[in-house]
């Protein structure tokens, strides 16, 4: 009960003043029947070391990252993240505040929120960002959902390797439109967009001057998904696309089993009132000092109801303001200096898996991931080395496996690894 | 004196030297790009060894970053937090949105290395625990509901929404009803229902509620037999309960009957589960899919707008239909992740990984210290809270719908309106009184709405003195002294904002 500051007295007071003689009368609406006496399965409360006592037991049946060498990436990523970026996304003032509605008193969210715009934007290529997105396979989707806005076209072309789990999402996103089409290839004149992912599923980055063109013939957007965000300090900008969308969970955010992690959207100017989200403008206050709003928000669910252009409203704020920590400690050489970390330390792994007999390195080129091919199930593989501790990548199509390296990868990790492998092929 | 200039342009704002302004303890701060940048970052990283490149591509000169040290930037993030309001600082009755007190120990729990480094992909067998976590609290979430389906992935409210809109699409379509198209929605609903209806194709009928606050039987029949109809066009009805004035819908059972007679779906908004959890259950009022609000009903902080978490909660008839994936338990005790290709009557994938794994671990950490006493209280506590404010302002401002309320109270400024104070002014005169003003023009059946939802977390003490600040805004504006209002916040770090020169001349990104 340590959460509840009311106490016998007060709500004897309460009530009184109300002028009621029990709380169960404020409830005379409710029809009885759908009262509960109690629960089967809940306890009753229970203090502070005894829930971090059991939930720290659950903790201790998983093995994290840290724990053994670890290789698996596909849209999720290891990365150190500075002792700095936590400290502040725990601060109260941004832990618990909510959504900057009151623009007077949530000056220090609004600012981080245009800071975080003006990072996406750069590192994109493209002229705008919003506020974040729920992660990257649902920005992909509203991509796909702007461009059939955009274009009034009803086709959705996947251009390349899209994560597995992008084009599920796509999927169910795009079945929710009466006549709405999904497919694989190349764009035609009746395609709303071409999703082109870079570096793709399998690892490999791809230019887009071929994909620009192709959609300038035939009127559809370009829209680049990328899902190691750190790639951006290394390959360059995707300035040819008309929406730049994707995760951003590599800088700043942990990998949580998969959330909350950070999706981001970047697009053209042109196309700022069909973009999905929130948006945070500069301004003036009364008194003439520069301050920031959210902004545009006549696109949005509270104010356009169903002719909104998306129904988002909470968003990832909080994973916003630890990208945009991280992202200022990195600053421009950091952020540089960590994707040629990242990119070496995919050589070295590439370079050493290749002796291993029996493995074969499939990509010519790649960031920090890559796919190799095994004489035997990766499943298998990636379930035996589970059990030696060495968390080895994700196992698709049988034989294959992608393998990813950050800048928490050591030699004695890649070592230790193709020991391993050796020993199960 | 500098901050006495009044200035017209961002431009001019921006080129003075906003540190000048400064004054005690309250901290102008610039933007990274405007500081003058470094040698080096704010962290030092071992320096590559090898400039072979083997992406095939160009390597990237120039990114546009700004680059300073370590104490800048924390110096920087802590200033600009001290410009937040948080539930942390005081009272926070932001009706709908249910500020309450986020424990610390959700945030350790959460932090613990095995849960935090951890990977969506890696195989089962090493993070049992983690599964474990999401499979208990679905049990949870299934039990305070009583809608035994469950799944955690939605990602926020509105994305819960749209996970249960499209489980009952999905159900309507393997059932031969494909062709009904129509949702009811309330008018008092949040903006997300009918944004949400709209992305699944379907349009909407709006049931009226301005009259009493509450769908009536009599509202509910008009529209779900609109045009002499028999409500087999209909897929379903969005009705949130409590709903947004604050009300319980008395007629929700036979309205619930009515619909799942024309063999509609009834989902609720779970937005206003606060003022239910561990005493009422939607199951066993006519409820079939509704959605949880982590960050509302258990406590998972917004940290400024996300993350949230809305998984959803069916019962056995749309069971099959929920969105993958979802944890289940096999017959050797071990949990496991059923995914698309296992569930192949399932709406299918909603989201990139599993969900909002570090709040289903901090709602499960809060719901365990509560435990089914706690909740009880919770409850209990948030309706006294909110009907004892209503019995204090009843007179001083104008009550749209009598009480009793639940967990949130509906007033409006009807008595303040004439004479020239609005809704507007009220909350920012609460600024200027250092509290987070309420939920203001919403709902959008009544005008002027002010919703104030206390919540369970606040003592009498917090809340007498938010009574009293209204009883004295009411009592100025009834003695004529109004001229001051329109001027509120004068204290807080910025007066109002012109968010007219924002959307007509919009600025979203630094440029040099």
């Amino acid at each position: 009960m340590r959460y509840l500051p009311q106490t016998q007295k007060s709500r004897a007071e309460m009530l009184a003043a109300i002028g009621v003689a029990s709380v169960d009368d404020l409830y005379r609406d409710v029809p009885k029947s759908a009262f509960i006496q109690g629960y089967a399965r809940i306890d009753n409360h229970k203090g502070e070391l005894e829930v971090e006592r059991i939930l720290g037991a659950y903790a201790n049946e998983n093995q994290p990252a840290g724990e053994g060498p670890f290789f698996l990436g596909a849209g999720c990523y290891n990365h150190h993240v500075p002792a700095s970026v936590d400290y502040i996304i725990q601060r109260s003032e941004f832990l618990t505040a909510y959504t900057p509605y009151q623009p007077e008193i949530a000056q220090g969210t609004l600012q981080v929120i245009f800071e975080f715009q003006t990072m996406i934007a750069v590192l994109t290529g493209q002229d705008i960002a919003n506020a974040s997105m729920y992660d990257g396979a649902t920005a992909a989707a509203e991509a796909a959902l702007m461009a059939m806005r955009v274009t009034k076209r009803d086709k959705v072309v996947v251009g390349n390797a899209l994560h597995p789990h992008y084009r599920e999402t796509l999927a169910t996103y795009i079945g929710n439109q009466s006549g709405a089409v999904l497919t694989e290839g190349q764009p035609d004149p009746q395609t709303a967009c071409v999703i082109i992912q870079t570096p793709d599923f399998t690892g490999t980055p791809h230019a887009l001057a071929e994909w620009r063109k192709l959609c300038d013939e035939t009127g559809a957007l370009l829209v680049v998904v990328v899902n190691e965000i750190v790639s951006l300090g290394l390959l360059p900008a995707p300035v040819e696309a008309d929406i730049v969308c994707g995760e951003a969970q590599s800088v700043g955010v942990a990998m949580s089993y998969g959330g909350p992690h950070l999706g981001f959207f970047a697009t053209k100017e042109k196309f700022l009132r069909q973009m999905p989200g929130r948006l945070c403008g500069m301004t003036l206050d009364a008194d003439g000092k520069r301050g920031f709003v959210l902004t545009l928000n006549t696109r949005e669910q509270h104010i356009r109801r169903e002719k909104a252009t998306s129904n988002i409203c909470t968003n990832q704020g909080l994973m916003a303001l630890a990208f945009t920590v991280h992202m200022a400690l990195l600053g421009e050489g950091g952020f540089k200096q960590l994707a040629r970390l990242n990119h070496e330390a995919a050589i070295l792994l590439a370079d050493s898996l290749a002796k291993v007999p029996g493995v074969k390195v499939i990509n010519k080129c790649f960031f920090n991931e890559f796919v190799v091919e095994l004489p035997k199930s990766a499943a298998s593989v990636v379930r035996e080395l589970a059990q030696q501790g060495v968390i080895a990548g994700y196992p698709f199509e049988d034989n294959r496996l992608l393998v990813c390296a950050t800048e928490m990868t050591t030699d004695t990790d890649i070592g230790i690894f193709c020991e391993a492998l050796r020993e199960v092929l | 004196m500098v901050a006495e200039r009044k200035i017209e342009t961002i431009e001019k704002a921006s080129s003075m030297n906003m540190m000048d302004q400064t004054r005690g303890l309250n901290y102008e701060e610039n933007l990274l790009w405007e500081k003058a940048p470094g040698d080096h970052p704010g962290v030092d990283l071992p320096a590559p060894q090898n400039s072979t490149l083997r992406t095939g591509l160009a390597a990237r000169s120039t990114v546009g970053l700004p680059q300073v040290s370590e104490p800048q930037v924390l110096r920087h993030f802590v200033r600009l937090s001290t410009k937040n309001y948080s539930i942390d600082h005081g009272f926070f009755p932001l009706g709908s949105c249910t500020m309450k007190h986020n424990p610390r120990l959700n945030e350790k729990v959460a932090r613990m290395p095995g849960f935090a480094h951890i990977h969506p992909l890696q195989p089962e067998s090493t993070v049992q625990g983690a599964l474990r976590v999401m499979y208990e609290l679905q049990n949870i979430l299934g039990e305070l509901t009583n809608l035994r389906g469950v799944c955690l992935t939605p990602a926020a409210g509105a994305h819960g929404e749209l996970a249960g809109l499209m489980t009952i699409r999905r159900a309507h379509e393997l059932n031969g009803q494909g062709h009904r198209k129509v949702i009811l929605v309330p008018d008092s609903a949040h903006g997300t229902n009918p944004a949400t209806a709209a992305m699944c194709d379907y349009t909407i009928r709006v049931i009226p509620t301005k009259d009493g606050g509450r769908v009536t039987v009599e509202a509910f029949k008009e529209a779900l037999y609109a045009n002499g109809g028999d409500g087999k066009d209909v897929a379903g009805m969005m009705v949130t309960n409590p709903n947004t004035c604050g009300l319980f819908e008395r007629e929700i059972i036979e309205c619930a009957d009515l619909l799942h007679k024309a063999g509609g779906y009834f989902y609720c908004d779970g937005a206003n589960f606060n003022a239910l959890v561990g005493k009422i259950r939607p199951g066993d009022f006519g409820v079939d899919v509704m959605h949880i609000n982590l960050h509302k009903t258990f406590s998972t902080p917004h940290g400024g707008g996300g993350p949230g978490s809305g998984p959803i909660c069916v019962n056995e008839s749309l069971r099959a239909y929920l969105p993958s994936p979802v944890v289940v338990q096999d017959k050797d005790g071990s949990y496991h992740l059923e995914g698309v290709d296992e569930r192949p009557t399932s709406m299918g994938r909603l989201k990139g990984f599993q969900g909002q794994f570090g709040m289903h671990l901090r709602a499960l950490a809060y719901i365990l210290s509560h435990g089914a006493d706690g909740l009880k209280q919770v409850s209990e506590d948030a309706v006294l809270n909110a009907n004892y404010i209503l019995s204090q302002l009843k007179e001083d401002f104008y009550v749209p719908f009598a009480g009793p309320c639940m967990h949130e109270c509906l007033l409006t400024d009807k008595l303040q309106k004439d004479v020239g104070v609005t809704t507007l002014d009220i909350a920012k005169t609460l600024i200027e009184h250092g509290m987070h003003p309420m939920t203001v023009f919403f709902p959008l059946v009544v005008s002027g709405a002010m919703l104030i939802e206390p919540t369970e977390t606040e003592s009498k003490e917090s809340i007498d003195r938010f009574i009293t600040v209204m009883k004295a805004v009411a009592a100025d504006v009834k003695s004529g002294d109004t001229a001051k209002f329109h001027d509120f916040p004068l204290s807080a770090p910025r007066r109002r904002l012109d968010e007219t020169k924002a959307a007509r001349e919009p600025v979203l990104r630094w440029k040099a």
